[in-house]
């Protein structure tokens, strides 16, 4: 495990400037989230991290030492790719086997049939160790894929959207299981991702990237609480937060001011200004009300056992919101 | 079940497929049956009119291949010993005596040797030139691979002087590997473009996989691209060896004692003796064991086809 720092990357593919100058520390032992809709760069940073692609500028230090040189076997990374994950000729244990054989590892086998088997249990696969990659469901080509990186122990973690093709129930247990390898081994991570709840549950810091730019870099709390712009402010949240006129409840916007962002925490029930309830939806653990207020819709939460209906009217009144300027960065300092 | 399907065929075009495939089939292989059947043939049988499709088999046109066989005066005839061997007796039976073995065998060897030496170094050669035109930014990459096209595109007889004179000059002609170097030159063009496309599929994931899980470049290759190339493989070095095992023009041209190969010594062995058409199809069908052999063993290869693809999407 080690520290990975990287220091104004940049990359191009032709035309198409992929990263733009980024720094980041990747601190040892931490679990780094990537957010960014497609081709923010996610990807790009992993690949160059990896030793898959060069960057056109900037450096990467993997435990202190730049890695530029190095090539991909050298860095003693492991990824999880979003697609073609599994070698199609070979069965799942030679799958798992395989990064153990490498001349970098090279470990005897029988310590490799025991760390197989390990991490079989662990992905719950033990029954299709001799099956062909081939033969299995997408979802445990996709256990496997990841299984065939946490069968060793490498510097660092690269996961590019490792559980997004899992059902729901899998992909909560094999949350659980990354975190817990996580804080078991003490392992550092580098995890891109689309989805919220792996975010917030999984990452101890949280880079949110927007056109190959890092564009804040935080605890998912921070990430959260106070993002530097509604680009971030709309990256977390469900439902998403709201983003209205400054003066959509009237004076009281700070100066500067364009735009007031509202996330179901800001917004009280039961007082202030009447808006209708256009329509509500039941999703078990939380019923979002979909609400007119003048020209301007608003989601936000409400009791799971409301008893509002379409119709109705509610008053509502802004708490605490966030504040954003013209060009859709927060005001900082702005009245809280 | 249903009685109709967008993606069943009806009885009826299952039928009239069969029925175009046998026919098909038998079309194909009636000249290959008459070889065969020839081949087991007594001399007058196989130039009997009406064709004989009935008749009693006969391993003359086999003895008569692998030897040579004199005629003797009536007393020196006489005089013989018994035949000792059932080969020995046919020859005694057309009134001859074996005077030595052909030299079929050897020139059967020559083709061996250089059928599938050429083929080899085609694929070896192939492969990694393949492999490099999918993977790498080669400058001048598609003009490169145009040339390469491009030595296919006249028939090889049209260079057949030009080659001769060299090979002459260097001392290549009537060599194994003089006949080697030639066949893997004009074959390499196939090779690189069929494989080409078979690499090309294969997805570059894979080998990032596997340069993350600690190979080289050279071992990714090895251990993930080849596997999957394997049927491309195959498929070339059929096609290869095909070529190489049928070549006439060049052989009837640069060879002649040493490394000349069984096409062009087969249409020969109708001189000797009045025409031996027996031989002649016997020689014919021990020619054509070797590529079916080969065929036979790639098969496997051939029929996985693509159910390749461990992919997610």
């Amino acid at each position: 495990m080690a520290e990975v720092v990287l220091s104004g990357l940049s990359r191009s593919y032709g035309a198409v400037q992929a990263l733009k100058d980024v720094s980041m520390t990747i601190p040892d032992g931490s679990f780094v989230v990537l957010l960014g809709p497609t081709g923010a760069g996610k990807t790009t940073t992993l690949r160059l991290i990896a030793g898959l692609d060069r960057p056109d500028a900037g450096d990467i230090r993997i435990g202190g030492a730049s890695v530029l040189s190095d090539t991909p076997a050298m860095r003693d990374v492991a990824m999880v790719f979003q697609q073609y994950s599994l070698y199609p000729h070979m069965t799942v244990r030679d799958n798992l086997a395989f990064p153990l054989r490498s001349p970098m590892i090279a470990m005897p086998e029988d310590r490799i049939a025991a760390r197989v088997a390990e991490v079989a249990e662990v992905l719950r696969i033990p029954h299709k160790l001799d099956n062909k990659a081939t033969a299995l469901s997408g979802g445990e080509m996709q256990r496997v894929s990841i299984g065939r990186a946490l069968v060793r122990n490498p510097r660092i973690y690269l996961m590019d959207e490792p559980l997004s093709s899992l059902d729901a129930k899998l992909r909560a247990d094999l949350r659980i299981e990354l975190k817990r390898i996580h804080a078991d081994l003490g392992a550092t991570f580098l995890y891109v991702t689309h989805d919220q709840i792996e975010a917030m549950t999984m990452a101890t810091h949280v880079g949110v990237l927007d056109q190959g730019r890092l564009v804040q870099f935080g605890t998912p709390r921070e990430i959260y609480e106070s993002p530097v712009s509604t680009y971030v402010a709309s990256r977390l949240g469900q439902p998403r937060i709201t983003l209205l006129p400054a003066d959509a409840f009237g004076p009281g916007a700070p100066p500067g001011a364009v735009q007031m962002g509202l996330r179901p925490e800001h917004i009280a029930l039961g007082e202030g200004q009447a808006a209708t309830v256009g329509r509500v939806e039941h999703l078990g653990d939380q019923t979002r009300l979909h609400l007119s207020l003048g020209p301007h819709q608003i989601v936000t939460l409400a009791d799971p056992h409301t008893r509002l209906a379409p119709g109705d009217t509610v008053q509502i009144r802004p708490q605490t919101p966030l504040w954003f300027d013209a060009a859709g960065n927060r005001l900082q300092g702005g009245p809280a | 079940m249903s009685a109709w399907s967008v993606t069943e065929p009806s009885k009826l075009s299952k039928w009239a497929a069969g029925l175009l495939v046998t026919f098909y089939t038998i079309v194909t292989l009636l000249p290959l049956v008459w070889i065969i059947s020839t081949g087991f043939k007594s001399g007058p049988d196989s130039i009997s009119y009406p064709p004989k499709v009935l008749f009693e088999p006969s391993l003359e046109g086999y003895v008569n291949l692998f030897t040579t066989r004199t005629r003797l005066g009536a007393e020196e005839f006489a005089a013989l010993p018994p035949p000792e061997t059932w080969y020995d007796r046919i020859v005694r039976g057309s009134g001859m005596v074996i005077a030595g073995p052909s030299r079929f065998g050897e020139r059967f060897l020559n083709s061996v040797i250089i059928g599938f030496s050429s083929t080899a170094l085609s694929i070896f050669l192939g492969t990694l030139a393949a492999y490099a035109f999918s993977r790498f930014k080669v400058p001048l990459k598609d003009d490169l691979l145009f040339f390469i096209l491009s030595t296919r595109m006249m028939p090889p007889i049209a260079v057949a002087i030009p080659i001769y004179l060299m090979y002459r000059e260097l001392g290549l002609s009537d060599t194994h590997l003089g006949m080697i170097l030639l066949y893997t030159a004009v074959n390499i063009s196939l090779a690189v473009w069929l494989l080409k496309g078979f690499i090309d599929e294969i997805p570059r994931e894979y080998e990032e996989a596997a340069l993350i899980d600690g190979y080289t470049r050279f071992q990714a290759f090895r251990k993930v691209v080849l596997p999957q190339a394997a049927t491309g493989i195959a498929s070339t070095a059929i096609f290869c060896l095909i070529f190489a095992w049928n070549e006439y023009a060049f052989a009837v041209l640069l060879t002649s004692g040493n490394a000349q190969t069984a096409p062009p010594f087969i249409p020969t062995i109708i001189g000797v003796g009045g025409q031996d058409w027996p031989a002649v199809a016997a020689g014919a069908t021990v020619f054509l064991l070797p590529v079916m052999v080969f065929t036979i063993l790639l098969r496997k290869h051939l029929l996985r086809g693509i159910t390749f693809g461990a992919v997610r999407k």
